[in-house]
């Protein structure tokens, strides 16, 4: 398949969750706290997408899929479009735009202060991702693009310090981002043994 | 020709406004009593309220069950906010025996089998052993209860609760003097609960919840075995549940397998998993945030999107009038 096919179709794939879940809001089929459910659902595809998007680079090494890499800025604008849908539909649908009662769960939450940083990160990668600002940046990009693994652990604490009743996700999310995260960490190690 | 002016009356004959104000009160009264009170639920539900009609298409309850929920009474006093509908209130549940989300209970509730039932009473009391629940309802009148429900995660719904008075069953088992408080436990069993089966759960089952002796005897403090005039869903608590309307939603425990009588304070589910989150009392309180979100507002449900649902939340759910007594002199700060 050429390239551009494989980009409509991958695109038009990644945008299923959110055709899913405006289908269920104007059917009316989210139920009573709609506003919880949809922020929820955002929320778990931006961290979906983010594990996606850190899925391709080790696939490409394990199981030589080096064709993935050319679809690896759009799962990664994917992960920011879901995150900034999260974030908006918490504070339309939670807050109800009551910008000052923000500012005070900020203050008071963790869980929430810590995804400032992290919404600032993907804000960042996402606005250097084209290839004009690859060649401007030139080395510092690549250093720049790591900050992907600071913001995959700073989504995890955000899962973890919300486990209420159940460990289920805080495990699922953890175990599949210490894999990616400690796959590259092992690759690393091993190559500055060799040296 | 004389015209007679009248005589001034005397300050002390007018009717201050606030009696005259509460003849209206007690007018109102008496035609609801006498014309609803009169009337049973079943001929209620007549008014075509479409939640009491959908409660009747999913109520399974047994006939000597059903018949003794017709025959409740009227709430002579009920809120004028708005019932959640039927909809909402058993289809948007906490009940973690059947799963995390929301929709779970709903969903994975069909199998379970609240009929026939049996409660163990326990304890410091005069008469324990095991009751079936039909001879526990015996001779007991059953009435409608319109209640606030505050769930400690900020959300909140009205429902109209078919129940009896907690006080009036514990009497009948002779608690004697040392019983302080009263401990109520849920079913265990995983064939009927699933997710009671999952490893990854925080939870140490059975769950279990406790009053003090006066919360449990106040007059507010309802056993519920129906909403919406029609006997529980199962899932939201069939066939016994507890219905505490001044406290958050948690601590009226779904299920119950078990009542007991005890002299200190009994250990309870939530204030043993995360104690800086969920105390023994858990009163409503604006005042008192828990530590991941704001107890001072509420999410009314149905919440629509674009214009949240949000209310302020009132000091014991609104209920201070009736309850704020029980706490005087406790640092409900300290004791949350």
């Amino acid at each position: 398949m050429p390239v551009i096919w494989r980009r409509v179709l991958i695109f038009a794939v990644s945008l299923l969750p959110l055709l899913f879940i405006v289908y269920k809001t104007i059917t009316n089929q989210l139920g009573a706290d709609p506003a919880k459910a949809i922020v929820l659902f955002t929320g778990t595809w931006a961290f979906y997408f983010l594990l996606i998007t850190l899925l391709v680079s080790p696939l490409k090494r394990l199981a030589n899929q080096s064709w993935l890499m050319a679809h690896r800025r759009m799962l990664g604008l994917f992960t920011l479009f879901y995150a900034i849908a999260h974030l908006l539909s918490y504070l339309i649908f939670i807050l109800g735009l009551d910008f000052s009662s923000f500012g005070s769960e900020l203050v008071k939450r963790p869980y929430i202060l810590l995804t400032i940083p992290a919404v600032i990160l993907l804000i960042a990668l996402g606005a250097t991702s084209t290839q004009a600002m690859m060649r401007r940046l030139g080395k510092n990009w690549v250093k720049l693009h790591k900050s992907i693994y600071l913001i995959a652990i700073l989504a995890w604490l955000h899962v973890l310090l919300q486990v209420r009743s159940s460990y289920a996700d805080a495990v699922l999310f953890g175990v599949l981002t210490a894999l990616l995260l400690g796959v590259r960490l092992y690759w690393t190690l091993r190559k500055a043994q060799r040296r | 020709m004389l015209i007679k002016k009248p005589s001034d009356i005397a300050p002390s004959e007018i009717t201050p406004e606030s009696i005259y104000l509460a003849r209206r009160d007690f007018m109102r009264g008496t035609i609801a009593t006498g014309v609803l009170g009169a009337a049973a639920l079943s001929s209620q539900h007549l008014l075509a309220d479409p939640s009491y009609v959908a409660a009747d298409a999913v109520n399974k309850g047994p006939e000597w069950l059903n018949t003794q929920i017709a025959r409740a009474k009227a709430d002579s006093q009920k809120l004028s906010e708005t019932l959640t509908p039927f909809e909402h209130v058993s289809g948007h549940n906490n009940f973690y025996e059947f799963g995390y989300d929301k929709t779970d209970p709903a969903k994975k509730s069909q199998k379970f089998k609240p009929h026939p039932w049996q409660v163990e009473i326990a304890g410091q009391v005069a008469k324990p052993g095991k009751y079936n629940l039909e001879d526990l309802l015996k001779g007991i009148n059953l009435e409608e209860r319109v209640y606030r429900l505050r769930c400690v995660e900020a959300w909140s719904m009205v429902i109209p609760w078919v129940g009896f008075p907690l006080a009036s069953l514990l009497k009948r088992f002779e608690p004697n003097s040392n019983a302080k408080y009263v401990s109520f436990v849920t079913l265990k069993d995983s064939n009927q609960f699933p997710a009671q089966a999952s490893s990854l759960s925080t939870i140490d089952w059975p769950y279990r919840e406790a009053l003090r002796i006066d919360e449990a005897m106040n007059p507010l403090t309802l056993l519920a075995v129906g909403l919406y005039g029609k006997t529980l869903p199962n899932q939201n608590g069939a066939p016994l549940r507890l219905v505490v309307p001044w406290k958050y939603g948690f601590k009226s425990i779904k299920s119950i397998v078990k009542i007991e009588f005890t002299e200190r304070q009994p250990k309870t589910t939530w204030s043993q998993l995360a104690p800086d989150e969920y105390g023994f009392y858990a009163n409503v309180n604006p005042n008192v945030d828990h530590p991941r979100w704001t107890q001072a507002k509420e999410r009314r449900l149905p919440s629509g999107l674009f214009s949240p649902n949000v209310i302020p939340t009132q000091m014991f759910n609104g209920y201070a009038d009736q309850v704020a007594s029980l706490y005087t002199g406790l640092d409900l700060k300290k004791f949350y």
